[in-house]
């Protein structure tokens, strides 16, 4: 009974549920044994919520009964990434220096999830202030990719796509800036995507680059993801950046197919240096696909994106480094005593902040001061203009893009390590929609000949998220993607 | 001294900020109220909770746009928020939320009065940003250096300030207070802060330097800070100006560096040396989206705008008669409002002027309360003009019924019968008076008589006192020279 509740997709569960075939709390149930389970190889989770899960369970149950109204996610266990706050709940970004912190208020996307009746059943390991693209930099565990546990799930987002690669929870909230969702979600054979900037409230969203940061949904299927996005999308007056226009119902275009539609493929994308075989190989079949279900291929070229993570790589760590100023042991999280104010601030950061964190705040720093600003951090500003003109010439002549989503399969622990510019390089196919806020989704494309799962991007203009679905969940129907965990490194647990 | 004063004139430059009286502060909603526990006006975004946004004040907006209008200001079609970064225990974000090159005013004027004359004193710019907490430094001083911990109220933090600085156009002490001054009566008029210097809900800070008569070139400046009034303003300067001239006299530089204002010793010290200025890494806020103020709505704010004090003074002085010092203690005092109403009731303006500037303005203070607030009507003041014209009371009983009426006895025909100090014309009431004078006094009545009309006070002064300063002295007067002057007899008791 538990293995096939844990194996189902948010929307079988939705309509178990709404038949009165299964309670919320044998759902919940379910899933916290999964956990239990399965966290000694996987170690997705900083935080499991197992009182406040079952508690929100049984409320369900309750109210359902009643004959209540009930939310969009009603009895879904959802797990977060521990970089939304949950008030009264640990929340520590993936760092020291916020061990132990227990916000006072729920982030809009925590508060969202509880208006939907949605059960969170954990906050998820991450790369600190979601610097990273493996999970490495966690300053608390490394989180396994279930495909292979001794290759890294990818992140920032890494414990959010363990979890769901997992089957601990059917969905998981993540925050891509530069393909924190996208990558792990390629890594791991799961739907994962990034709405249009401003979609998503950024209200008690850890901020690391505030130009660029996003929520956005980790699931195994695109109809489950884009539920996800539903649930938490749309204004707030909480966040001057989040937009006025009402997020639209996805549910009608998903199944509309790609007849008709203009695919672009990019062309510098597909023609990159240190693109896996494997990947292009199954991202060109991708678009073979949907070429042979009636879209129009067209190569487009997006000749700035070149620069991408260069001009990402000045932006992002000047952003942070402002960001994080405010963690000095003054109000709240690790403090490191000493003698002066200034002492203690220094002491603080000095052992609360790890080296990737730290690397990118003196970037940032030097970045922004005074005489480097404007060869810096202006100039990277302007050459994103160049990406976002790029994008919106593109979508002149097609309706969505496709690209590989990382440059390579899941990769082995440590084997990035030593080379952060070699780590940097993840995400070249994933900055350039960052920069441009265009919203992006990767969905599995197939495995490689290792066996490892290649993510296909499909990006869609500003607002553009009915078609970004759309062609993503055309791309899923037609090539049927099992997103069990499978080979002979993956994790071991039966179902 | 003369000499070396003439050598170098003095180039000041003011920056004020004043504290807005919007009802929540800058970018969150807690209220502003004073007084209160510490921390018990704060929440996430004040409080630099991580994951908290700002969200801008739009009323604080609305009396930034004002403010510059009435300064004569452009106000900017876009203006951008930057943040400035630095690290302070009051700073809960360690950095501030401010306006760098894209402020929302700029390029305004005011012209001042000092020293009899009017000056123009050019306004670069007015912007917006948020208040620093508080911090309490428990030790022996009280002061930071030496202190055993230091405790920080953060009600403060977020605060709407507005920054206002002038161009480097005052050159004497007596106009940067006339500057001073007049920007407190025009923020006054606005409604916008309660501007009180003493209380910092007005802050000055003073930048001084010195250069040789006809030089362009500006010299080595020092800011002064810590001036509470407007007299502490003068006084800082004219030390500051004092010591900067010794020094250059004495072959000396002036070290560039804030120096703090003692009130009690009567001179400046040095607070902290600025040998480089501190690099705040200033870039726009990524979490703010530009202000763009809507030109309609600046054509209302500007339709809408008070009468400002320099055009409530003229108006006054024109339409009354009056001069323009009265004019502008009037205006300065907030008494102009009387004075209107008891001209418009009939007093004469240049005698209800009179009362106000002298007697009200003295009970006022007396008491320590605003003239303003002083419980007197134009009709009751016009009612005493008239009580004098018609002989009811003498100048020196109307000044006696006056106070009466500030304090709260009555209208001022009341409280003259209520204190029975109506003036006697009643000629046979004062005839006895007379006699007994002349009687008394034989040899100022020859004096009379002889010629030296002076010693006539005598006999006044005594009948005065016999009927307890309520004769009329006019009557007095008459009745007295005829008596001396219609007995032929000369003198004695008459027939």
């Amino acid at each position: 009974m538990s293995a096939d509740l844990v194996t189902a997709t948010a929307a079988q569960l939705l309509e178990r549920l709404n038949a009165g075939d299964v309670s919320a709390a044998e759902v919940a149930q379910a899933h916290l044994d999964r956990i239990e389970a399965t966290e000694t190889q996987v170690d997705a989770f900083l935080h499991v919520m197992h009182d406040e899960a079952l508690a929100a369970a049984a409320d369900v149950d309750r109210r359902r009964a009643a004959g209540e109204q009930l939310g969009l996610l009603a009895g879904v266990p959802v797990a977060l990434k521990d970089i939304f706050t949950t008030r009264g709940v640990p929340t520590t970004c993936g760092s020291k220096i916020l061990d132990g912190y227990r916000p006072p208020y729920d982030s809009t996307v925590t508060a969202r999830l509880h208006a939907a009746d949605a059960v969170i059943v954990g906050k998820t390991n991450m790369d600190e202030f979601a610097m990273g693209s493996s999970g490495e930099n966690s300053a608390f565990k490394l989180s396994r990719n279930p495909w292979d546990l001794g290759r890294v799930p990818g992140g920032s987002s890494a414990g959010s796509v363990a979890a769901v690669a997992a089957f601990q929870a059917p969905l998981a909230t993540g925050t891509d800036t530069g393909g924190s969702i996208r990558q792990p979600a390629a890594f791991t054979g799961l739907v994962g995507a990034k709405p249009t900037y401003g979609r998503v409230s950024r209200y008690g969203m850890i901020a690391f680059a505030s130009s660029l940061d996003q929520c956005g949904p980790i699931a195994r299927t695109v109809t489950d993801a884009a539920l996800l996005l539903q649930a938490v999308a749309g204004h707030d007056p909480m966040d001057s950046t989040s937009i006025p226009e009402p997020f639209p119902d996805l549910r009608p275009s998903l199944g509309a197919g790609v007849d008709g539609l203009r695919i672009g493929v990019v062309r510098e994308f597909l023609e990159s240096e240190g693109l896996e075989p494997g990947v292009r190989d199954r991202t060109t079949e991708a678009i073979e696909r949907l070429g042979k279900l009636g879209a129009d291929i067209v190569e487009v070229s997006l000749p700035h994106a070149v620069y991408g993570v260069s001009a990402y790589y000045l932006i992002a760590p000047s952003e942070c480094s402002s960001n994080l100023s405010r963690f000095d042991g003054v109000r709240y999280g690790l403090r490191v005593g000493a003698g002066t104010a200034e002492e203690m601030m220094a002491a603080t950061r000095e052992q609360g902040f790890g080296a990737e964190v730290k690397r990118r705040i003196m970037i940032g720093t030097y970045a922004l001061s005074a005489g480097y600003y404007d060869a810096y951090y202006a100039q990277a500003q302007r050459v994103r203009t160049l990406i976002l003109r790029d994008f919106a010439a593109a979508f002149e002549q097609c309706d969505a893009l496709v690209s590989p989503t990382a440059p390579t399969t899941a990769f082995a622990f440590g084997d990035k390590t030593d080379d952060p510019l070699a780590m940097y390089l993840n995400d070249v196919f994933t900055i350039p929609a960052s920069l441009a806020g265009s919203p992006a989704v990767s969905v599995p494309g197939g495995l490689d000949d290792q066996g490892l799962p290649v993510g296909v991007q499909i990006m869609a203009p500003v607002l553009g998220e009915d078609v970004m679905f759309r062609v993503a969940a055309a791309l899923e129907a037609e090539l049927g993607f099992d997103p069990t965990p499978r080979g002979p490194n993956a994790l071991k647990a039966a179902l | 001294m003369l000499e070396q004063a003439q050598r170098y004139e003095a180039v000041i430059g003011l920056e004020v900020h004043v504290e807005l009286n919007t009802n929540t502060k800058m970018f969150c909603s807690c209220a502003i109220d004073f007084g209160g526990e510490p921390n018990s006006r704060t929440c996430p975004v004040c409080l630099g909770q991580p994951g908290s946004l700002p969200v801008v004040n739009a009323k604080a907006v609305e009396s930034a746009i004002r403010l510059g209008l009435a300064l004569g200001c452009d106000i900017a079609p876009v203006s951008q928020f930057h943040r400035k970064n630095y690290f302070y225990p009051d700073m809960p974000k360690n950095y501030q939320i401010s306006q760098y090159d894209i402020p929302i005013c700029l390029h305004g004027e005011l012209t001042v009065t000092a020293d009899g004359q009017d000056h123009r004193v050019g306004i670069t710019r007015v912007h917006m940003e948020e208040d620093t907490g508080k911090s309490l430094h428990v030790g022996t001083s009280g002061r930071i250096h030496g202190a055993d911990y230091s405790l920080v109220d953060y009600n403060r933090a977020g605060i709407p300030l507005l920054e206002i600085v002038s161009e480097p156009d005052i050159r004497t002490a007596a106009q940067a207070q006339a500057y001073l001054s007049e920007l407190r009566a025009i923020v006054l008029a606005l409604g916008i802060s309660d501007a009180k210097l003493e209380e910092g809900s007005m802050r000055c800070d003073a930048n001084v330097s010195l250069r040789p008569v006809g030089h362009t070139v500006f010299g080595t400046r020092a800011e002064v800070k810590n001036m509470n009034s407007v007299r502490s303003l003068g006084r800082a300067i004219e030390y500051e100006i004092a010591r900067q001239t010794d020094l250059l006299t004495a072959g000396h530089p002036v070290v560039q560096e804030t120096r703090h204002w003692d009130e009690d010793a009567g001179r400046t010290s040095t607070l902290r040396t600025k040998e480089t200025t501190e690099d705040y890494r200033y870039f726009p806020d990524p979490d703010l989206v530009p202000v763009v103020p809507d030109p309609g709505w600046i054509e209302q704010l500007r339709a809408g705008l008070p009468e400002l004090p320099a055009a409530r003074r003229a108006r006054l002085a024109d339409s009354r008669g009056l001069s323009a010092e009265q004019a502008a203690t009037l205006v300065g005092a907030g008494l102009d409002g009387i004075l209107d109403d008891a001209a418009d009731a009939g007093a004469p303006p240049a005698e209800a002027a009179n009362w106000l500037t002298n007697e009200v303005v003295a009970w006022a203070n007396e008491r320590d309360i605003e003239p303003a607030a002083a419980p007197l009507t134009g009709a009751q003041l016009a009612e005493l003009s008239g009580l004098v014209a018609d002989g009811t009371l003498s100048k020196k009983l109307a000044r006696q019924v006056l106070g009466g009426v500030l304090d709260g006895e009555g209208d001022p025909r009341q409280v003259a019968q209520a204190r029975g100090l109506e003036q006697i014309s009643d000629t046979s009431a004062i005839a006895a008076a007379v006699d007994d004078a002349i009687a008394a006094d034989p040899g100022a009545a020859q004096k009379v008589r002889d010629g030296n009309d002076k010693a006539i006070g005598a006999l006044v002064g005594a009948v005065m006192r016999a009927t307890k300063g309520q004769a009329n002295p006019g009557l007095v007067n008459e009745l007295l020279r005829k008596r001396l002057f219609a007995d032929g007899t000369g003198g004695g008791d008459g027939g």
